[in-house]
Formats: C-alpha cells, structure tokens, sequence
C-alpha cells in the first residue's frame, strides 16, 4: 500500500511541473491561437538560466525564480515581436499551420543555439538540502518536490486572480473571447498579444527551473516538453487555461502509475496513446463542459 | 481575321520539348557527373541529394498538395529504416525487405491519419509530431545497441550501388508525384487544400482524399528510410527518428516550392548542396542557419524558389510587353 501512496505521490509531483508547462502552452493557445511548439525550447533555456544562476552566482534554485521568470518574460517580448508578430496576422487555417511551421523552425534555432553555447552535457542543480524531506507512514516527500507543488499551486491560483481582476487580464481574456470586438472596444491587441506571450515564456521558465533538479537538462529536452504539455492540453480542453493543472497532475499519476504496473520503456507510448483516445472520443476535452 | 490561338501559336514556338528534355538532361548530369568524378566524397553528396529530393518530394505528396502539414514524417522514415533493415540483416532479398518497410510505415501513418484527419485543424500535425517523438524514445529505449552491418556485408559493401538505387527511388518519386497530379485523384485532392467545406458540399469524399494522399507519402517516406538503413553502415536505431529528418523533408519541400513537382528537386539539390558546404565550414552553426532560413521562408518567401523564378519571368514578361507596345506606337 505504501508503495502504491509512494507511486502516486511522484505521480503528483512530476504532474504539477507538467501543469505549469501546459498553462502557458495553453494561454498562447487560446489568446493568439497558434500552437507553439517552440515551448518546451523555453523550458529548456529557462533551466538553463537557473542553471547558471545556480553555479555561477550560487543562487538556491528556489531563490533565482526571482531572475529567471524576468529574464525569460523578456525573451518572450522580444519573440514575440521578431517573430510571431507575424504570424498572428494571418488569418485562419493558415495562421496556425504557418505558427506550427515557424516555431518548429525556431525550436530547432533555440535547440542549436543551446548546443552551441551550453555544450550538450547533460547538468542539473542539486541544492544542499536535496536528499532531506518528510516521511509519513513510508511515504518519502523530499522538500524540493513539496515546495515546487507548493508554488505551481500559488502561480496557478495568482494566474487566476491576474486573469480575472485586474484590466490587463481582463483583456487577455477580452481578446481570447473575440480580438475584434476586443479591438473595437478599445484594447490594444498587439500589446495583450505581447504580454500573453511573454506570461507564456515565463510561465515555461519556471517549469524549466523544476526541471533542473528534477529531470536531466540538456538542449535536446525541448520537444519532450513541447509534447508533454500538448498531451496535457489536449487533455484539458484547448484553450482551457485553468483546466491545464488538474489534466497535468492526471497525466503525472497515469504515467507514475503504467510505469510502475505495466513497464517502464512504454510509459511514454501510454501518455500518447491517451493522446489518440481522447482526441477520437472526446476532442473538447475531459475538463471543459460543453 | 485570325483566331486569337493562332496568333499564339504564331508569337511564340512549341514549348512542349522543354520539360522532357530539361528532366533527360537532369537525369544524365545525375549518372555521368558522379560516375566521372568518381571519388568517394562526390558519391556521398550525391546520394544525399537525391535522398533529399525523394524526401521531400514524399512531404510535398501530403504538404503541398493535400494542403495538410505533417510534423512527424521522422516516423515514416524510421519505420522504413527499422524494417527494412531487421528483414535485410536476417537474410530477406533487400528489394523486398524495402517494400516491406513501406508498406510498413504507410499502414502505420493510415492508423494515426484515419483518428486524426477527423477532426479540422492542427490536430494532424500534433498527433504526427507526438507519435514520431514516442517512438523516437521507445525505440531509443529498446534498442539501445548501435546496428552494425556484418563482416560479410562490409566486405560487398559497394558505394555506387548504394546510390544507383537511391537515384531510381527519387525518379519514381518524382514520376509518382508527376502521375499522382496528373491523376483523377488530384482533383480531389487539390480540392481538399484550396476549401475543405466547397470540397465535401460538392461530393468529394474528403478523409478518403487525405488518406490517399498520406499513404503515398508515408509508403516513399518509408523507402528513403529503407535507402538509409541500406548505405550506413552503423547508426544508432534511434537515429532515423530524429526530427531533424522531418525537418529536412519539410525544409527541402518549402525552400524548392510547396505544391509543384519541380520544387523539391530545386529544393534538394539547394538544400543539401549549401549544407555540404555550411557543414564543412561552420560545423557548429550550421543547423541554426537553416533553421532561421527555414523561418524566414515561411514568413516571407511562401512560394520557396520557383516563386523567385515565376516573379523573375513575369517581370522580363512584362518589360517585353512594354517595349512591344513602345515599337508598336512608333
């Protein structure tokens, strides 16, 4: 029983980072509507960042959020202008395919770029107090995971609140409703398109800082990203923001739970295989009532 | 009074030689150019161009005409590579341990076309990207051991043969792409990419139209697999479902011109011939330079070369016109 708690509480943990990847895949998603698989590129330069700021500075990993998710929100304005700028001006069909196009191209851009400038050894951050945690009735919970859960709840619920009072989330959510209208209305939509995409990228900053002490990073971990935090949303309803975290934590459990059970090598073909399903039976989603 | 043709016919000679002769011409420059520099380097290259326009060629069939963009033609060529390889290594005749690998991964692609061309937009695209990723690392998993060609087959090993087979692979390629536009389906097809709904309200069979078109680019996808698993001589199996070979297809496909028969072959031999010197040069960089090509003819240059050509020729076209009429009114 413990080991089936045990099972279930990585499940959990490894699911709240993929949560946090998905809310900004899924934020692009719904405001600009295009699908950027340039994402998981994010992440990765995002741990990067912490990365160095780690071993370098000697910053704890949970300290240098504070100069990551600013450093990130600024490449993501600058991505935004250099780049999808263009592409959400296109319209329709063309629109998203051209954005999965380009930001193919431009994750294998950021993926070089990283293999150029990190080298491709494989690094992590590994804080003093790494291998110490709570133990209750067997089950371990290092206090690494608790506090990565603890602050993927609290952006969640903070993304919540910013969303739904105050004027610039009002707009996002303005524009994702219908830009024209929101237009007419007087938003300017250039701007909310800039501001959302640079949520997105710091939002994927911080995933990529969990994933430092987390998982292996290296430059090549873009796309794993990209597809988890698309399973996720396709899990959750496209362009369902808030739906992102309860369809991460589900993908987190499923996956801890068929690699436990069934085998760990296929645990990814599960993942994918949910994929197919849900999009056959259920292409709106499992969160979203329609 | 003469008829509008025959004034046509009359301003400008037959045209009709030209693109037989010019796809003779090509087809020659292929055979003798390697043949008479003969050294191992020039064989390679070649090889790689012609891999390069059967793939994307095998992108276009699905791109270009069908209109639906597949992120995720790395699984075809792997499938291909895998099987072709495993039945060759284990005694089958290496053609049909090839047809074996298409057929392979063109059954594959109907099992995740027929769930995913269901539904509109980019579905197609992520389900491709997230099957081609999975079994990437299934495959990387399971087969963790480089393949190595055996002593026997090493010692036969025979450069030229390797790239004599892939030369016909991209002339049947291009040949069933030339027929495929040529055929009755290509109405359908075209139909599908110029307006989905105009094409269902008007009885085209639209999934099936897709299927068609996705199975004959997976089935050569499959077979430049199969050529791959045929000239290295060790890779890891993990290999051919790199993205970067989706990339390649789609890169070759856009940068020649997404939709015509003749831009993938501009596109492969631009493609491959630039990185052969990029490669060689900025080893480092050479990936990101393509990759912000890559963008910028997405975003700027949608019709890939053939459209600076077409732009090229309208405009002497209309200088030509315009000194005409300047020689008319004097």
């Amino acid at each position: 029983m413990s080991s089936f708690m045990q099972t279930l509480v990585w499940g959990i943990f490894n699911g709240a980072i993929y949560g946090i990847a998905a809310m900004g895949l899924a934020l692009v998603f719904g405001v600009l509507k295009i699908l950027n698989i340039a994402h998981g590129e994010l992440v990765m330069l995002g741990g990067y960042l912490g990365f160095w700021a780690f071993s370098a500075l000697g910053l704890d990993p949970f300290l240098s959020l504070v100069l990551v998710i600013p450093g990130i929100f600024v490449l993501g304005l600058i991505l935004d202008r250099v780049v999808y700028r263009w592409v959400v001006r296109q319209w329709g069909e063309e629109k998203i395919k051209n954005s999965l196009l380009v930001s193919f191209g431009l994750g294998l851009v950021l993926t070089n770029l990283a293999q150029w400038l990190f080298t491709g050894d494989e690094r992590s951050v590994q804080p003093s107090y790494a291998g110490e945690g709570l133990n209750i009735y067997g089950v371990l919970m290092p206090y690494t995971r608790l506090a990565t859960l603890g602050i993927v709840l609290v952006v969640t619920v903070a993304l919540h609140f910013f969303l739904r009072k105050t004027y610039p989330g009002k707009a996002i959510l303005a524009t994702a409703e219908d830009y024209e209208s929101a237009e007419l209305a007087g938003i300017n939509i250039n701007r909310v398109y800039m501001l959302t995409f640079a949520l997105s990228a710091a939002l994927a900053a911080i995933a990529g800082q969990f994933v430092t002490f987390t998982y292996a990073l290296l430059p090549s971990i873009g796309m794993f990203w990209t597809l988890k935090a698309m399973i996720v949303i396709v899990l959750a309803g496209t362009g369902s923001i808030m739906g992102a975290l309860p369809a991460g934590l589900l993908l987190g459990i499923i996956e801890a739970l068929s690699g436990a059970y069934l085998a760990q090598t296929y645990k990814e073909v599960i993942g994918l295989v949910i994929f197919l399903l849900v999009l056959i039976v259920r292409p709106q989603g499992l969160f979203v009532r329609k | 009074m003469k008829r509008p043709a025959e004034i046509l016919s009359m301003a400008r000679p037959s045209r009709r030689w030209r693109s037989p002769s010019a796809t003779v011409a090509l087809i020659v420059f292929f055979v003798l150019f390697p043949l008479l520099m003969g050294d191992e380097s020039m064989w390679n290259l070649f090889f790689r161009i012609c891999l390069g326009i059967a793939m994307g060629q095998s992108w276009n069939m699905l791109g270009g005409f069908a209109g639906q963009t597949s992120l995720g033609h790395a699984a075809f060529f792997g499938i291909g590579a895998l099987v072709t390889r495993t039945l060759w290594f284990h005694g089958t005749p290496f053609v049909v341990a090839l047809l074996a690998g298409g057929v392979a991964a063109a059954s594959f692609s109907l099992v995740i076309g027929a769930p995913t061309f269901r539904l509109r937009g980019a579905y197609f695209a992520i389900g491709t990207l997230a099957v081609a990723e999975v079994l990437r690392i299934t495959v990387g998993q399971n087969q963790p051991y480089i393949s190595n060609m055996s002593g026997p087959m090493i010692a036969s090993y025979n450069l030229p043969t390797r790239y004599w087979a892939v030369l016909a692979l991209a002339v049947a390629t291009c040949a069933v792409a030339y027929l495929l536009l040529r055929s009755r389906w290509s109405l359908g097809i075209l139909g599908v990419r110029e307006d989905e709904e105009a094409a269902q309200a008007s009885g085209v069979a639209v999934l099936r139209h897709k299927l068609i078109a996705l199975a004959l680019s997976a089935l050569f996808m499959g077979f430049c697999g199969g050529m791959f698993a045929f000239k290295e001589i060790s890779y890891y199996p993990e290999n051919p479902f790199f993205p970067t070979w989706t990339f390649e297809a789609l890169m070759i496909a856009y940068i020649g011109g997404l939709g015509t028969v003749v831009g993938p072959i501009v596109g492969g031999i631009f493609f491959v011939v630039v990185r052969y010197y990029l490669a060689a040069n900025l080893t480092d960089v050479h990936q990101l330079i393509f990759g912000a090509l890559f963008v910028l003819v997405v975003l700027l240059l949608p019709g890939g070369l053939m459209e600076i050509w077409e732009r090229v020729k309208r405009f002497f076209a209309r200088s030509i016109r315009r000194r005409d009429r300047r020689a008319a009114k004097d």
